[in-house]
């Protein structure tokens, strides 16, 4: 039996009920692991034994799955889990120090648990909470802008072990931060507008194909297309069907305009899938949602309810018999790289998120092996609106080449972080002067795989013809170090990486080591040259299009901001990472000598002037 | 339809039949394309990646008359079904400096102390690090802390080792049909575990004479009592290296 059950209930007990609940399905073991850990706290080995037992499932499997996902926890953890949301935005408003007096006061090392089983404390990957950060997340519920009398309050509560529902509403508040609203954000819709302008399933397919709308994950891909390979092609065996999948997953570092559109566009969203199951012939929809959105769980599946009710979902909707489709909400368990859709299908499947090998594509076989089409939150909102509106309107907006608007998570250094619509085609310092940017040095767009534009780029545009976005857009002004920046980005694909392929698992770490080794004022020449033949590996030969892209943000800042590199580099080509003075330290403390001939000079280079500590490096 | 397929590989015409990968195709013709997560016997994984090739690169000509080489797509070949007229580049210096990177990438990963290792002379890793001309690991070593598992009576498993290749995951599976062996973790916490709660091989039903028992291309799944049975000096790639004959080599059957 784990230990620090909360409710004393017994894990057989717990497994059974959860099992019963999911008809002991092993595809749905994602929603099974998560719901048995929100009694459990922990998947003990005795609960993993179970739960294959009961999923006729290998207990490897099971075993695997639950140590792919970073909320799946297979050792026992604090009955406070607190993990700091560690972009890089939070970073630059000071997570780490908070998070060292989090620790301090608990007396606690990030990553342990304490003695007593009752508080760990660590850091995550970020949580879709840049414009209002430092965040973090208890038990994965979030707590936004945190601040030292902030750590202070939460440190007496997790003391006094006061239970999660009575600590003060306002910790947990999540604004929206909606900054412009354009086409969609602004648009005047009722629920049901979309569904009543149905015609054929084949005119609305032909009206997406004509309003030029293109995928909003980033790779733009036209959704008319998309819809039509779907629908032309064949499910198999006794189970054949179509499926509708929402990318909900939204772990792009600095991405949080699916979190908003999610909190107050929810009924738009389901709109648009239910519009995309009428048109492929799907009955189902999967919404997935990551596991950093927990706390969206019961309201979308309160609006769900509510369409129900209003018949827009379920059996005959708005009265059309053979048009039926519901939609279902299923929760990810804290890895990036599920954003790829075929590693999201793998896990709505209950298996590890590792991305497939294509072909077949989705749309031949996707969820279980049938057609199915997996779209972007946004992507499908504006498919609500193009089926309520018309295909000319929705044309009418935006570039030739790149329809509609685009909405932008913006954050870092500007006076008005949040979310900004625009119609596709603005440029990035059009985009700047609105959110109040000052002295910027630099834009992350897309991510930590996207791209850093120079101000010399910033009369380029946001469309796919030029900078093509998921919406990250992190701003960073001149007292930033972009090495640091680029640093952290490193160190975030160390941890979202799959691990499936060689050049991805090895390469993702030997370029944060290499990062690391040139911050501690060790690299050289050398160490560039071995940074670029990693991300031109990582590029060439990676699985996916994480390892492809997790290079990026070092390859830019590399060719846009060497001077933060040059600062650090030593003058000779190799130097090793091995501190041969640190390695003396212990025998000069037992001999108590601290004179310069119990010292290697490397330590007097440690410290140099003007290398910029603002972008919050921890160590 | 009836008439052969060809390809072209480094610029010589293979025949394939449809459904044939790259890989397959070159290595029925007797060319051989760098493996190690390849086996002719299980489903295509496509991780280790070292089949990788550059597929339909083009050659333009500017408007000043210089010659422009367009990079194709890279590819694992081993998953990338054969089409008919792909032009496929495998042996030319871009893609063996990349093999040779990621060999290095494997040696630096895992703890290949190979003088005292049983498998040393007969080690698909090896053997194709040589092969492929690599003299040293390079990058700096991990030094990873992977665990001995002593536990099974017939078999030993040296973590120390393991490329994460999942030839015995899948061996396990789709052969014995026995699942002894899963991954778990990921990025670089990946690793290798056997299906059984204390997490011990010996707790598994896993028999020596087992596919997944003999499919290990490197030195952790080993046999106990068998150890150094054949000397060095006269082992599989000491005799020829292992581009030397692309189907005896292909893992087929565990051979000394
Ligand atoms: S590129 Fe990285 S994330 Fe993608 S499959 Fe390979 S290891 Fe996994
Ligand atoms: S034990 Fe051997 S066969 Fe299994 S994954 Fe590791 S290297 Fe591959
Ligand atoms: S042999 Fe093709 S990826 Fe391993």
């Amino acid at each position: 039996m784990p230990k620090g059950n909360p409710n004393g209930s017994d894990a057989g007990t717990v497994v059974s009920a959860v099992l019963a609940r999911h008809g002991a399905d092993g595809t749905r073991l994602m929603q099974i692991l998560r719901e048995i850990q929100e009694e459990t706290e922990w998947l003990s080995p005795d609960i993993l034994t179970r739960v294959a037992e009961g999923t006729r499932l290998p207990r490897g499997q099971v075993e695997g799955v639950a140590g792919f996902y970073h909320f799946f926890h297979t050792e026992p953890l604090g009955r406070y889990r607190v993990l700091w949301s560690d972009n890089i935005t939070d970073r630059m408003a000071g997570n780490a120090d908070l998070m060292a007096r989090m620790c301090k006061k608990l007396w606690l090392k990030p990553g342990r648990v304490s003695e007593d089983g009752l508080v760990s404390v660590d850091t995550t990957s970020c949580t879709g909470l840049c414009d209002q950060g430092p965040a973090l997340l208890v038990n994965y519920r979030p707590i936004t802008r945190m601040t030292a009398q902030r750590v202070d309050q939460i440190v007496e509560l997790i003391r006094h072990k006061t239970p999660l529902a009575e600590w003060p509403a306002e910790f947990f508040k999540v604004e929206d931060n909606i900054r412009r609203k354009d086409a969609l954000l602004g648009a005047d819709f009722a629920p049901g507008d979309a569904l009543k302008a149905l015609k054929s399933p084949q005119e609305v397919l032909d009206s997406v194909k004509e309003s030029g709308l293109r995928g909003r994950g980033g790779a733009g891909f036209s959704t008319g297309q998309k819809w039509d390979f779907c629908r032309a092609a064949v499910g198999t065996g006794p189970h054949a069907a179509h499926y509708v999948v929402c990318n909900a997953d939204e772990g792009e570092p600095g991405t949080f305009k699916d979190r908003v559109l999610l909190a107050s566009y929810a009924g738009l969203v389901f709109e648009g899938m239910t519009v995309s199951g009428y048109v492929i012939g799907a009955r189902k929809g999967i919404v997935y949602l990551r596991g950093e959105y927990r706390y969206l769980l019961e309201p979308l599946n309160a609006v769900l309810e509510k369409r129900r009710a209003a018949k827009l979902l379920g059996k005959s909707i708005l009265g059309r018999t053979g048009f039926d489709f519901d939609i279902e909400v299923h929760l990810g368990a804290g890895a990036y790289v599920c954003g790829e859709e075929t590693a999201l299908l793998e896990s709505l499947e209950g298996k590890r998120g590792v991305p497939r090998k294509r072909p077949p594509f989705p749309v031949t076989a996707g969820y279980l092996g049938q057609p199915t089409a997996v779209n972007n939150v946004e992507t499908l909102a504006s498919a609500a609106l193009i089926a309520a509106k018309g295909a000319a309107w929705y044309k009418s907006i935006g570039t030739p080449k790149s329809a509609g608007t685009k909405i932008l998570s913006i954050s870092g250094d500007c006076e008005r972080p949040g979310i900004y619509e625009y119609p596709y085609g603005v440029k990035v310092s059009q985009v700047l002067a609105d959110c109040g940017a000052r002295d910027t040095q630099a834009c992350q767009i897309a991510g930590a795989s996207g791209l850093c534009v120079a101000p010399n780029e910033f009369g380029r545009r946001i469309a796919f013809e030029d900078i093509p976005t998921g919406g990250s857009f992190m701003i960073f002004d001149n007292t930033r170090d972009m090495f640091q920046v680029a640093r952290n980005f490193a160190h975030f694909f160390v941890h979202e990486s799959c691990g499936f392929c060689t050049p991805c698992r090895v390469g993702t770490t030997l370029l944060a080591n290499a990062m690391d080794k040139i911050d501690e004022g060790h690299g050289g020449e050398y160490d560039i040259n071995d940074i670029w033949r990693v991300i031109r590996t990582l590029k060439t030969a990676s699985h996916c299009g994480l390892g492809q892209t997790a290079g990026n943000a070092v390859a830019d800042t590399l060719q846009k901001f060497r001077p933060s590199y040059e600062l650090r580099l030593n003058v000779r080509d190799f130097e090793p990472a091995f501190d041969l003075d640190k390695a003396l330290s212990k025998m000069r403390e037992v001999t108590g000598r601290d004179d310069p001939g119990a010292h290697f000079h490397i330590a007097h280079r440690k410290s140099r002037a003007g290398l910029g500590t603002k972008a919050g490096d921890p160590s | 339809m009836s008439d052969p397929k060809t390809f072209f590989l480094d610029e010589e015409e293979i025949p394939f039949e449809e459904g044939q990968t790259i890989i397959q195709a070159a290595l029925t013709a007797g060319k051989y394309i760098p493996h190690l997560c390849y086996h002719p016997e299980f489903k295509p994984h496509g991780s280790c990646k070292l089949c990788t090739v550059r597929i339909d690169s083009r050659t333009v000509t500017t408007e000043d008359g210089q010659s422009v080489k367009i990079p194709g797509r890279a590819a694992a070949s081993c998953t990338t079904p054969a089409q008919a007229g792909q032009h496929v580049e495998s042996e030319v210096p871009e893609i063996l400096d990349l093999r040779r990177t990621l060999v290095q990438m494997l040696l630096v990963e895992g703890n290949h102390y190979c003088p005292s290792c049983e498998k040393s002379g007969k080690c698909l890793l090896q053997g194709l690090a040589y092969d492929l001309g690599v003299m040293d690991p390079h990058f700096p070593q991990y030094f990873s802390k992977r665990e001995v598992d002593a536990s099974h009576p017939d078999i030993l498993l040296d973590l120390n080792r393991c490329i994460l290749c999942e030839l015995c995951v899948r061996a396990s599976a789709e052969v014995d049909k026995k699942n002894v062996f899963a991954i778990s973790g990921r990025g670089n916490t990946k690793h290798l575990i056997c299906n059984s709660e204390s997490g011990e091989l010996g707790d598994t039903n896993l028999a020596a004479t087992d596919k997944a028992a003999n499919v290990c291309p490197v030195g952790v799944i080993l046999h106990k009592r068998h150890g150094f049975e054949v000397p060095y000096g006269q082992r599989r790639f000491d005799k020829a290296p292992i581009s030397d004959n692309p189907v005896q080599y292909a893992p087929v059957k565990e051979q000394v």
